[in-house]
C-alpha cells in the first residue's frame, strides 16, 4: 500500500515536471535539468469553490464568456435572500434572446492562485434550483480559459423549483494535479421558450463520494470509425466522454481528451499527441485506441479510430510563375486571388445535388465536389472577374471515379450576370481525354468561348456534368495571358 | 423474492419489526463450524460444480413469477467461473427465444438442502436500472414448478431473502421472509443502506443466521434486522422448521424493479466469491 503511494506521488510529480518543461521550451530550446532535480510542488487541495463566499477565487470571482460573441455579463450575482445552506447563494439570472445585453449568460470560476490539486476528489457538486423547471446547458469545471486542458462537463441539466443536489464526477481526478477551471457554466432560454428565469447554485465545492462509481470511457462516442486521409493531415479526437453511474443514475460526463491515453498502432503511419491531435504521416493503416487512468486504475476505453493514409495526396501541377498583370486567379495557391462569392452556390431550389467546396489538405487549399450535376464558382457578388486582356482559362481537374463512354464536364462561362448577360460553354473533353484519377489540365482560348460578347466582367464559371460524373477534385482555376 | 408480486411496497406498509442497527451489535457466538462451501474455484468458462448447484432454464409461469424479462440459459455466457475463484452471472441484452435478455438461475437443490445455520455468501452485485440480484433460499418442499396451484405452493413452502438489490439504488439491499399470509407485497422485509458506498463497487458479505425460532440478517457482519415467530402477523405459520435450498440468480426487469430504460447498461455481472454454510 505504501508502496503504491510513494509511486503514484511520484507520477504526479511527472506530470508536473513535464508541465514545466514545456514552458521552458519556448524560452531555452531545451529542458536539460534532470527531472529528479525539480522539486516536487504540490499544490492546495481546496474542496470549496462557494459556500456563503467565494473561496480562494480571482478577484473578479465571475469570469464571463466573450460579450461580443452574445454573453450577457449582467445577470451573475450573489444573492443575499436565498441559499441552500448558510446566507447566500450565487445568483444567476438568465437573459432572454432578444435581450440587447446578449441572449446568454456563461462563464468560469477560477482558482486565484497556481491551480488546485484535486486527485482527492471524484467529484464537482453542488445544490441548485431554478425559479421554473429549465433546462442549464452546460456546467463542469477544468475550463480555464487558459489552455482548458482537462475541461469536462455535463449537458442540458434539468433544475427544477427545489434545491437538488447535482454531481458531475471527475473524468479521471489523478489529472487535475494543478487545475485552475474551478466551475464553468452557460445557460440560455431554449428550454422556456425564450422566457428569462434565475437559477441559484450554492455549496459549489469538489468532494470524494462513493456513490460516483463504474465509469465507462469512450472516444469517438464508442465507435469503431474508420477514415481515409492523407499524409500531413491532422484529425482529431472527437467524442470522448465518461459515462458514470452516479448512485444509480447514469451521468455522461463530456471529457477532453487530455484526459485519456492514447496510442497508435503504427506511429509511423499515424501518430497520435496528449491532445489527441493525430498527425498522418505515411502510407498504410493504424488504428488509434485510447485507455484511462494509470496503473492499477488504467481501464480500456470504447472506441478508436482506424486511418488509413493513402500517402501523399497528389497535388495538381504548380503553374508557372507569371507577372501579376498577365493573371487572373479565381483560386489558386500560386497566385493571389480576386475575390470570390464562393465556391459552391448550393443552388438546390434550381435542382443543384453536389456537395462540397474549397477544402485544405496537409495545408494546401483545393476545390473537392462530391454528387455533381452542375456547380459555379459565383463571382456575381464581389464583381467578377475581368479578363478582357487574357487570352486563356486554365484549369486542373482529378476525376477520382471511373470514366464511361457518355461521361462528361461542360465549363460554362456567364459574363456580366443578369439581363444583358452573355453565356458560353465548351466540353473539356475536346481539350484532354477524360481520364481517372489523375490531373488533367487545361488551357483553353478565350476565343473558344465564342458565345461571349465580352469577358470583363465573368460573374459565372460553371461545370455541369449532369451527374455523369459525380466526384472530382478542382484546382489552379485562372486566366492568363500568353 | 420468488412471487414477491409488490415487494417494494412491503417496506412502507409491512409489519413493524423489531431491527437492531446499533453502531454496535452484541454478537452472539453461535459456535457455528462451516458445513459446505463453494469457493467458484476452477477454471475458466467452467459452469458451476454439478454436484452443487442445477440450472433454472428458461422464463418460467409469467417470467418466474415476476414478470421478469430474461431468458435463463446454462450458457457460460451467462454463468460461469471466472478462474480466479469466482462464479459469474452475466445478464446480457440479447434476443434469445423470444426474451430480449439473458442471464441465469442456480440452485441447490436436492444437492445442498439446508435446515438452520449461518448460510452466506460474499459478491459483488450488478448495477444500473431494471437489474435485480439476489441470493436466497426456498423451502425444499416447494412442489416442482411454479404455478399458483401447486399443492404445496410458494409461498407455503418458505422463502428467505438474504440479499435482493434493485439495480437503481445500487446501495440498498433488502432482506425477507415470505410465508402463508405474509407473502411477496406483505413480505416480512428489512432494507440496510450503505451510507458512503456501493455494492456493485466492492465485495460485501450477505448473511443469515437461522435457528428454530430467529432469523438474523447481516450484512459484512453487522446485524440489521432479527426476525422471529412474533415477526409475523398473528396467527400464520412459521416455515423455517425444514429444509431449505439456495438460490443465486440476476433477474432483468420485473416488478420489483421494473423495466430497464436506454440509459441502462449491459453486459451486467454478480460475482460471486463464494457460498459457505455454518452449523
Amino acid at each position: 500500500m505504501e508502496n503504491l503511494k510513494i509511486t503514484k506521488d511520484i507520477k504526479n510529480n511527472a506530470i508536473r515536471i513535464r508541465a514545466i518543461c514545456f514552458s521552458i521550451v519556448l524560452i531555452t530550446f531545451g529542458c536539460t535539468r534532470d527531472e529528479l532535480d525539480l522539486p516536487n510542488a504540490t499544490f492546495p487541495a481546496i474542496a470549496e469553490v462557494f459556500t456563503d463566499v467565494p473561496v480562494n477565487l480571482t478577484d473578479e470571482f465571475f469570469v464571463s464568456f466573450d460579450p461580443a460573441e452574445g454573453a450577457n455579463t449582467n445577470g451573475f450575482g450573489v444573492d443575499e435572500n436565498i441559499a441552500y445552506e448558510g446566507t447566500t447563494s450565487i445568483r444567476i439570472d438568465v437573459p432572454g434572446p432578444a435581450d440587447p445585453d446578449g441572449s446568454f449568460i456563461g462563464g468560469i470560476f477560477k482558482d486565484r492562485g497556481d491551480g488546485r490539486n484535486l486527485t482527492s476528489y471524484n467529484a464537482l457538486t453542488f445544490w441548485g434550483r431554478a425559479s421554473t423547471s429549465a433546462t442549464i446547458g452546460t456546467l463542469g469545471f477544468g475550463t480555464d480559459f487558459e489552455n482548458n486542458t482537462y475541461a469536462a462537463s455535463i449537458s442540458d441539466v434539468a433544475f427544477t423549483t427545489g434545491w437538488k443536489k447535482y454531481i458531475i464526477p471527475i473524468p479521471d481526478p489523478a489529472r487535475l494535479v494543478q487545475e485552475k477551471g474551478m466551475f464553468i457554466f452557460s445557460a440560455g432560454t431554449q428550454s422556456t421558450e425564450g422566457l428569462g428565469y434565475t437559477f441559484w447554485i450554492d455549496e459549489l465545492k469538489f468532494e470524494n463520494l462513493a456513490s460516483v462509481a463504474q465509469p465507462l470511457p469512450q472516444i469517438f462516442d464508442g465507435n469503431e470509425q474508420e477514415e481515409t486521409s492523407f499524409n500531413g493531415a491532422t484529425v482529431r479526437v472527437s467524442g470522448a466522454n465518461v459515462l458514470f453511474n452516479v448512485d444509480g443514475k447514469e451521468v455522461a460526463v463530456n471529457s477532453a481528451p487530455a484526459y485519456f491515453n492514447f496510442s497508435s498502432s503504427d506511429p509511423a503511419v499515424a501518430g497520435v499527441d496528449d491532445l489527441g491531435i493525430i498527425t498522418v504521416k505515411s502510407a498504410g493503416t493504424a488504428q488509434i485506441t485510447a485507455t484511462l487512468g494509470e496503473s492499477e486504475n488504467e481501464r480500456p476505453v470504447n472506441g478508436s479510430l482506424t486511418v488509413t493514409s493513402e500517402g501523399n495526396f497528389d497535388f495538381a501541377p504548380t503553374p508557372p510563375a507569371r507577372d501579376a498583370d498577365d493573371v487572373v486567379s479565381i483560386f489558386s495557391d500560386a497566385y493571389t486571388n480576386i475575390p470570390v462569392d464562393n465556391y459552391n452556390g448550393f443552388f438546390t431550389p434550381d435542382g443543384q445535388t453536389t456537395l462540397g467546396g474549397a477544402i485544405t489538405v496537409a495545408g494546401e487549399n483545393l476545390i473537392s465536389y462530391t454528387n455533381l450535376n452542375f456547380v459555379s464558382i459565383n463571382l456575381f457578388n464581389t464583381g467578377g472577374a475581368n479578363a478582357s486582356t487574357m487570352t486563356h482559362l486554365h484549369v486542373d481537374i482529378n476525376i477520382r471515379e471511373d470514366v464511361g463512354s457518355g461521361d462528361f464536364i461542360r465549363l460554362q462561362l456567364i459574363n456580366n450576370n443578369g439581363e444583358t448577360e452573355t453565356s458560353s460553354s465548351i466540353q473539356l473533353g475536346d481539350y484532354v481525354v477524360l481520364t481517372k484519377d489523375t490531373w488533367l489540365e487545361f488551357d483553353i482560348p478565350m476565343s473558344d468561348f465564342s458565345g461571349l460578347n465580352a469577358t470583363d466582367d465573368i460573374d459565372l464559371i460553371f461545370f455541369v456534368s449532369d451527374a455523369t460524373i459525380s466526384s472530382v477534385y478542382v484546382d489552379n482555376v485562372y486566366f492568363y495571358k500568353n | 423474492m420468488k412471487k414477491i408480486l409488490m415487494a417494494g411496497i412491503a417496506g412502507f406498509i409491512g409489519i413493524p419489526l423489531y431491527t437492531a442497527c446499533e453502531d454496535s451489535n452484541p454478537l452472539p457466538d453461535r459456535g457455528y463450524d462451516l458445513v459446505w462451501s463453494d469457493e467458484f474455484d476452477g477454471t475458466t468458462g467452467d459452469l458451476p460444480s454439478a454436484a452443487n448447484w442445477s440450472f433454472e432454464i428458461g422464463t418460467g409461469t409469467n417470467g418466474w413469477g415476476n414478470r421478469e424479462l430474461q431468458y435463463y440459459t446454462d450458457r457460460p455466457e451467462n454463468v460461469s467461473l471466472d478462474g480466479k475463484g469466482n462464479l459469474v452471472i452475466t445478464a446480457i441484452e440479447e434476443s434469445f427465444e423470444g426474451s430480449p435478455y439473458t442471464s441465469a438461475r442456480i440452485i441447490t437443490r436436492d444437492k445442498q438442502e439446508f435446515q438452520y445455520g449461518r448460510i452466506e455468501a460474499r459478491l459483488k452485485t450488478p448495477f444500473s436500472q431494471g437489474l435485480w440480484p439476489a441470493f436466497w433460499m426456498l423451502g425444499s418442499d416447494l412442489e416442482p414448478g411454479d404455478a399458483v396451484t401447486d399443492t404445496v405452493p410458494w409461498p407455503r413452502a418458505g422463502e428467505m431473502d438474504i440479499m435482493e438489490l434493485r439495480g437503481q439504488e445500487p446501495g440498498k439491499i433488502a432482506g425477507s421472509i415470505h410465508g402463508p399470509g405474509y407473502a411477496a407485497g406483505n413480505a416480512v422485509t428489512e432494507s440496510f443502506e450503505l451510507t458512503d458506498g456501493r455494492f456493485d463497487t466492492d465485495f460485501h458479505i450477505f448473511a443469515i443466521e437461522w435457528g428454530a425460532d430467529f432469523i438474523d440478517f447481516f450484512v459484512d457482519n453487522r446485524l440489521y434486522s432479527r426476525l422471529n415467530p412474533e415477526s409475523i402477523p398473528e396467527g400464520s405459520e412459521w416455515v423455517f422448521d425444514k429444509k431449505y435450498f439456495i438460490i443465486l440468480n440476476v433477474a432483468v426487469g420485473g416488478a420489483y424493479v421494473g423495466s430497464p430504460n436506454s440509459n441502462s447498461r449491459f453486459p451486467q455481472t454478480m460475482i460471486v466469491d463464494y457460498v459457505r454454510v455454518y452449523q
